[in-house]
């Protein structure tokens, strides 16, 4: 190494009950490069982070940052030493504006003006400096995901950071401000400031890292330049095997199944939500909906949930005459619904197993009698379920709440698809998964549509929609494009439409 | 200092956690029965000897400990919604407002048929004024813990206003009093020559009963899942607001059950102090049995025990009676803090 080591994490090993989450960790990171972390859910990743931020204490091995070894457990002196750190999810406070998230801890907040303008500058100097444009007046609860995410940045430079931690910074961005977030990495490196890049994306990683770690079951496994590896290489590390991603192969489509007629839906302030959407969706297919998130996906999903119901045009389900659109007659309907907020929407982490697997069905009479819940086929048909879906639990009765997102999600989709629907909607089927749970994922969604559903698929994951889809259609505020056959698709054209120019490319 | 959540809670964990609040609660009120002049052993044996000293003490606690259990299952059914139902302490009256008016000749019924309409209609009319403020939260979102508790006051002036004016006994010397429920409508005592009644039999009755609805039933299993996640258990398809109306009816009728089970097996008539705060008291009740309808049996004789003992500590030393309102509170403020312990442990650095 012919650059400075800013940072040494010496033989860390972290212990959690039965789980050994670090197992003699060694790292090193120097000046001006980003090094990407990279593991599959559980492997230690984050765990080494916050052992190094000091919110964790090792029980084994010591942090050495700039020579120094930093007292365990004390974020404090690891912000002194010129550590930063970006968290998954955000750490600002709704209601101050940009600026007083900002200073907040660095100086007393009713400080008298002159202060306050001095920060206000200075922070306008960092903002411009590094490409991290955004309003110091700003109240955060006003901002964009992506924005506060700049803000969480500034706030570690404010701070003198030279070592700066990203913990799956990019999991919440849309693809455009990923690249921004590229772009601020870069200068920020050019600056000789450090940065460690903590992801399960792999193109990402092979597009920004300089070095790559790759952790599993608390280990390091490969540790390497990044121009001397392949993606498909990293993957095999993170998971120890290699996982093949299941094919699309091609099909006839049936007899559709769904449509939307002209949907409108309005939002606050007359706002058009969706406008004039109109889409069909057909027996053996894959629809693709493409789209950065805040463009309408929320409000598709919705509707096909029966949270809402459109304003303006129809909603058709082919099989049914009539129907009103509720939660429950969307169930009763076939429609199988795997909803983007799986923590918080499509499951009760406080009950358990059982009781979730049977929220959409304990009203039929093969689950309950006379008002009584009948304990015994509830149990049978969770473990019939966990067992066919390989979900990992302890037992049927554990909580949800303490499954890893993939098992999540892997309950998500026992409930829904053991039911046979002939339409299924997933909206962002593999957010936050790691490669082996999305393969999973990605392989049930191709085993249904080969059994005959309509799979409607709303992501912003191009690989995913690409890799899937029969047909995408994109969305841009609130309007659909004309589908496009997935096998014939013009990229440039889909990102042209992706950031609403659609008109000039057609 | 920092907290860490515990994996597994162990069944000595989470039955022992309540009992050492409880005692670390009375060992805070030592001292201020210290302070008060007294010695600590002597004023606990005479709580413990008032409470459950003599048969007549025993009878004493479990007449108490029955309404307790009534409003603290009205309150436990309704937490257990996310219904934060503060109004026990009205529909308490309420309960007991319904068996007067059917109760005092209006229906010449045999006993076998009088006293289970009292019931009925005292939880009926527990349960549908709970509504009011149920409505307002499903319909306009109205904070619950606001009206239920502001409802309370209404109709206790409601009930001041009975008495003092068209349902006044004549006969009670000018007491603010109605008249006397009919020989037929009271309830039988379990015990001679005691005040205990077959109400606390019916409270027993009502605690099981309530606990099989939560675990067997549909409808336990909605209330349920409501209270968990209101969203994700609207998603799935479950009834919200049905939920919450049907747990209105339930909560409401309990504690409207509460002050049928005072007047008829009590006091035989409505006075305006039928209830020293059993409403409010149930809350607790329920807090301390972590919502559990058959723990909610063993908080309310602990409570019972406490204020029943403070009575006979006080006239035999120089401590207050009000210690049974710090030690009631104390230990609610302990098993907050026992929760929190039995789901995280402490980690010193």
């Amino acid at each position: 190494m012919d650059r400075n080591i800013v940072l040494h994490l010496d033989n860390i090993s972290k212990r959690f009950g039965p789980l050994l989450a670090n197992d003699a960790i060694n790292l090193e990171l120097a000046e001006g490069e980003v090094l990407a972390l990279l593991g599959e859910n559980g492997a230690g990743k984050t765990t080494l982070m916050n052992i190094l931020f000091g919110h964790y204490v090792a029980d084994e091995g010591s942090v050495n940052v700039f020579g120094k070894e930093l007292p365990p457990g004390s974020p404090k002196s690891a912000i002194e030493a010129g550590v930063g750190m970006v968290h998954q999810h955000f750490t600002l406070a709704e209601n101050l504006t940009v600026l007083e998230n900002v200073i907040l801890g660095t100086e007393p907040l009713f400080a008298p003006r002159q202060n306050m303008r001095k920060a206000t500058s200075r922070l306008r100097e960092l903002a411009e400096e590094f490409g991290l444009a955004v309003n110091p007046k700003a109240r955060v609860k006003d901002l964009s995901v992506g924005e506060r995410q700049r803000v969480e940045i500034l706030k570690t430079l404010y701070r003198d950071a030279r070592i700066l931690i990203m913990d799956e910074p990019t999991a919440v961005l849309t693809p455009p401000e990923v690249e921004s977030l590229f772009a601020t990495l870069k200068k920020l490196i050019d600056r000789g400031l450090a940065v460690v890049f903590i992801s399960h994306k792999l193109n990402e990683v092979m597009a920004i890292s300089d070095r790559v770690c790759v952790l599993r079951g608390g280990k390091v496994v490969l540790e390497t330049h990044t121009s001397a590896t392949s993606g498909e290489a990293l993957a095999e590390a993170m998971v120890g095997r290699q996982i093949p991603e299941p094919k699309r192969t091609p099909m006839d489509p049936g007899k559709p199944l769904l449509h939307f007629r002209e949907i409108s839906i309005s939002g606050e302030h007359r706002k058009l939500l969706l406008d004039n959407a109109s889409l069909s969706l057909r027996e053996h297919e894959i629809l693709g909906i493409a789209g950065v998130s805040g463009n309408g996906q929320t409000q598709i999903a919705d509707l096909l949930s029966g949270l809402i119901r459109p304003d303006g045009g129809e909603m058709i389900l082919c099989d049914v005459e009539k129907f009103s659109p509720t939660p429950y007659a969307m169930v009763r309907q076939g429609i199988g619904r795997i909803v983007e907020d799986r923590n918080g929407t499509g499951l009760i982490g406080d009950m358990s197993i059982t009781e979730n697997l049977a929220s959409e069905s304990y009203r039929e009479r093969r689950f309950s009698r006379f008002g009584l819940l009948r304990f015994k086929a509830l149990r049978n048909h969770a473990r019939k379920l966990i067992k066919d879906f390989d979900v990992r639990c302890p037992g049927i009765s554990a909580q949800v709440r303490k499954l890893s997102g993939g098992n999540m999600q892997k309950l998500v989709l026992a409930r829904v698809l053991s039911e046979k629907p002939s339409v299924i909607l997933a909206h962002q089927p593999t957010w936050g998964l790691d490669v082996g749970a999305s393969a999973y994922v990605h392989e049930q969604l191709l085993e249904a549509r080969k059994r005959g559903a309509g799979i409607l698929l709303i992501s912003e994951d191009l690989d995913e929609l690409l890799q899937l889809c029969d047909r995408i259609q994109v969305i841009y505020h609130g309007q659909l494009s004309a589908p496009m056959e997935a096998d014939h698709i013009d990229l440039q054209k889909l990102g042209l439409l992706m950031s609403g120019h659609g008109s000039e490319a057609a | 200092m920092r907290l860490e959540p515990r994996d597994n809670l162990s069944l000595s964990i989470t039955l022992g956690g309540p009992v050492l609040a409880v005692a670390a609660a009375m060992a805070i009120c030592s001292l201020l029965i210290i302070w008060s002049g007294s010695s600590v052993t002597e004023a606990y044996a005479q709580l413990f000897k008032g409470a459950l000293g003599s048969r007549f003490a025993i009878s004493e606690t479990l007449a108490r400990t029955t309404p307790l259990i009534l409003t603290g299952l009205a309150a436990a059914v309704a937490f257990r919604a996310k219904l934060w139902n503060i109004g026990g302490e009205g529909q308490f009256y309420m309960g007991a407002c319904a068996a007067t008016l059917l109760g005092t000749g209006q229906l010449d019924w045999p006993s076998y048929l009088l006293i289970p309409t009292l019931f009925i209609g005292g939880a009926l009319a527990g349960g549908l004024i709970l509504l009011l403020p149920t409505m307002l939260k499903t319909r306009l979102n109205v904070d619950e813990v606001v009206t239920t508790l502001l409802l309370n006051f209404i109709i206790l002036l409601f009930v001041n206003y009975l008495l003092f004016g068209p349902w006044k006994d004549p006969m009670a010397m000018g007491w603010p009093q109605a008249e006397p429920i009919l020989d037929e409508g009271l309830l039988p005592a379990l015990l001679e020559r005691t005040r205990l009644h077959a109400g606390f039999l019916i409270a027993l009755a009502s605690s099981v009963g309530v606990w099989a609805l939560m675990r067997f039933t549909v409808w336990g299993y909605e209330i349920r899942a409501v209270g968990a996640s209101p969203k994700a258990a609207g998603f799935a398809g479950i009834p919200v607001r049905r939920t919450v109306v049907r747990t209105a009816l339930i909560s409401g009728g309990l504690a409207g059950m509460a002050g049928v089970c005072e007047l008829i097996g009590l006091k035989g008539y409505l006075t305006l102090d039928l209830s020293p705060g059993f409403g409010y008291t149930g809350i607790v009740v329920a807090m301390l049995a972590g919502l559990n309808p058959l723990g909610v049996i063993f908080s309310a004789f602990f409570v019972a025990v406490v204020y029943n003992g403070a009575d006979s500590m006080s006239r035999a030393l120089s401590v207050s009676n009000y210690i049974a309102d710090v030690i009631t509170a104390t230990s609610l403020l302990a098993v907050l803090v026992s929760v929190l312990l039995t789901r995280y442990r402490i980690k010193w650095k």
